[in-house]
């Protein structure tokens, strides 16, 4: 059992395994499941977010709240031009977010990550990896198990709810899970990824949750674009050796305070930052 | 959060979207309504509060509280078509906004209507990330979060019926996981809500209900979905 980072990084360096390894084994003593059971629901999460991350990339649908759609697809016809300020893999990476979002906007079947609003960081992060370095499904689980250990930790000691803590405590903890996740992925330490996950969670550190009109919209679908690269380049400073100064434990501490003393404006009640701007109140105005 | 136990309390639900508690847990919430009918519905009022009223249709609140109550999980692709679909049922279903004292903001009041012409009342909260908690039963407090089977009792407050039922249950092997009392003293109506760590078995139930003091017994099936 394990409830923090320091624990688990204990643990895993105890049996020498890696966070993946440590956090199957702690499922199997601490809920009964066997390693089967618990592979084939992890494949069954994987297969609801391959689908979830592709089904609207060609053909958008209309979502609930009318106030995103098609922005996966525009990133990939930017793709095709070969014109990208960054890279193929990042535009890619935000393609796969954004359809995320919109899916789960329209009634999709999502699997939350930690939460719906933040459903596409993980799923972008893991699958455009993959396809990046052509891993096989079971690496591709072995991400699921570390994001979700990470995850678990948060959990514990914060909240991953928006309603509780903001936005850096929705698509802030799926950033750290992804980050944690991608550096185990591409070979890093248990140490690492949890630098990984402390630097993702720092960057975003005090974001309010200020959805338009209170749906799971605007301006949740870029954050879900921005957050999947905020996984990537922290889990690349982590593995090029760059360490967060401050543990990843305390990091959750202070995302949890930030949280508590964060005004109820800004923990999704559509009361403050983004939903209250002109544009925003006359769009609900227009929709109604 | 304090009970997190599972690496899939974190990964998931897999659900429909757009949100775990307006629509998730509002699915959920419905599906508690349906068993306190003991799945016989034939039409349903729902009052909704707070932020289930304001945002009920950018978030599909309506059509997840009725997947509920026609036993979708929240994971059903047919959650988006659940109000056709009663329809088509023939079950009658109407919404009202309602503004209750002090109440969380997602909270949605249940008035179903059963085939014999009785009416089952309940409030319940979606308290986030799909978590629920109904609050309010057929006019008695209670406590239920559907993570456990839950029996409620409506009984005649007479001397020895609390330990005869859960004598039975003890017989029974069941193993009680919480109990609580509410009484009324006006009516001398009492309610047991008891929550236990197995599913009780339909002849024990059917004991219990035809106890001389017993008025109706109420079962709560576990709603989180496997
Ligand atoms: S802004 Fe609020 S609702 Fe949107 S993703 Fe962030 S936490 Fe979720």
């Amino acid at each position: 059992m394990y409830r923090n980072a320091r624990e688990l990084l204990g643990l895993c360096n105890e049996k020498n395994v890696k966070i993946s390894e440590m956090v199957m084994l702690d499922e199997i003593e601490s809920n009964g499941l066997s390693r089967e059971e618990i592979l084939s629901k992890l494949d069954e999460i994987l297969v609801i977010m391959e689908n979830a991350s592709s089904a609207t990339l060609y053909n958008p649908v209309k979502t609930l709240g009318g106030l995103i759609g098609g922005e996966g697809k525009k990133m990939m016809n930017y793709l095709q031009q070969n014109r990208m300020i960054t890279d193929q893999w990042i535009v890619k990476a935000m393609a796969r977010a954004f359809v995320c979002s919109e899916y789960n906007a329209s009634m999709g079947r999502i699997c939350a990550a930690p939460t719906a609003g933040s459903c596409g960081i993980i799923p972008a992060a893991i699958l455009t990896y993959a396809e990046k370095f052509k891993l096989n499904r079971e690496e591709m689980i072995a991400g699921l198990l570390v994001a979700s250990g990470i995850g678990k930790i948060i959990s514990i000691n914060a909240t991953v709810s928006g309603a509780e803590g903001g936005c850096q405590a929705e698509c802030g903890s799926a950033a750290a899970m992804a980050a944690a996740a991608l550096t185990e992925m591409s070979g890093g330490t248990a140490e690492q990824s949890m630098h990984a996950a402390a630097i993702a969670l720092k960057n975003i550190m005090g974001l309010i949750c200020d959805p338009i009109g209170g749906l799971v919209e605007s301006p949740c679908s870029k954050r879900n674009a921005s957050g999947v690269v905020n996984a990537m380049i922290s889990a690349d400073i982590a593995l090029a050796g760059v360490v967060s100064i401050i543990p990843f434990d305390e990091v959750v501490e202070a995302m949890k305070n930030v949280g508590t003393g964060m005004h109820q404006d800004f923990k999704e009640t559509a009361r403050g930052g983004i939903a209250i701007t002109r544009t925003a109140l006359a769009l609900i105005e227009k929709n109604k | 959060m304090d009970k997190i136990n599972s690496i899939f309390d974190v990964l998931g639900p897999i659900m429909i979207g757009p949100s775990s508690s307006h629509t998730a847990g509002a699915a959920r919430l419905g599906k508690i309504a349906r068993y306190a009918a003991n799945r016989d519905v034939v039409g349903a009022k729902i009052y909704l509060h707070g932020s289930f009223a304001e945002t009920a249709d950018g978030h599909g609140t309506k059509k997840a509280l009725v997947a509920g109550i026609l036993g979708m999980e929240p994971h059903d692709e047919r959650l988006k078509l659940a109000l056709d679909i009663a329809k088509d049922e023939g079950i009658d279903i109407s919404f009202e906004k309602i503004a209750i004292d002090g109440a969380h903001p997602n909270t949605a009041r249940f008035e179903i209507y059963k085939s014999g012409g009785e009416i089952v009342r309940l409030t319940g909260t979606s308290i986030g990330g799909g978590a629920v908690i109904v609050t309010e039963m057929n006019g008695f407090d209670v406590e239920i979060t559907g993570d456990y089977y839950t029996m409620i009792t409506k009984h005649n407050d007479k001397k020895g019926i609390i330990s005869r039922v859960t004598t039975m249950l003890a017989e029974n092997n069941v193993n009680i996981g919480n109990m609580r009392v509410k009484r009324n003293h006006k009516s001398n109506i009492a309610s047991m809500i008891i929550e236990t760590d197995d599913l009780v078995s339909a002849t024990i139930v059917e004991k219990i209900r035809r106890l001389d003091e017993m008025i109706a017994v109420i079962e709560i099936m576990p709603i989180r979905e496997k």
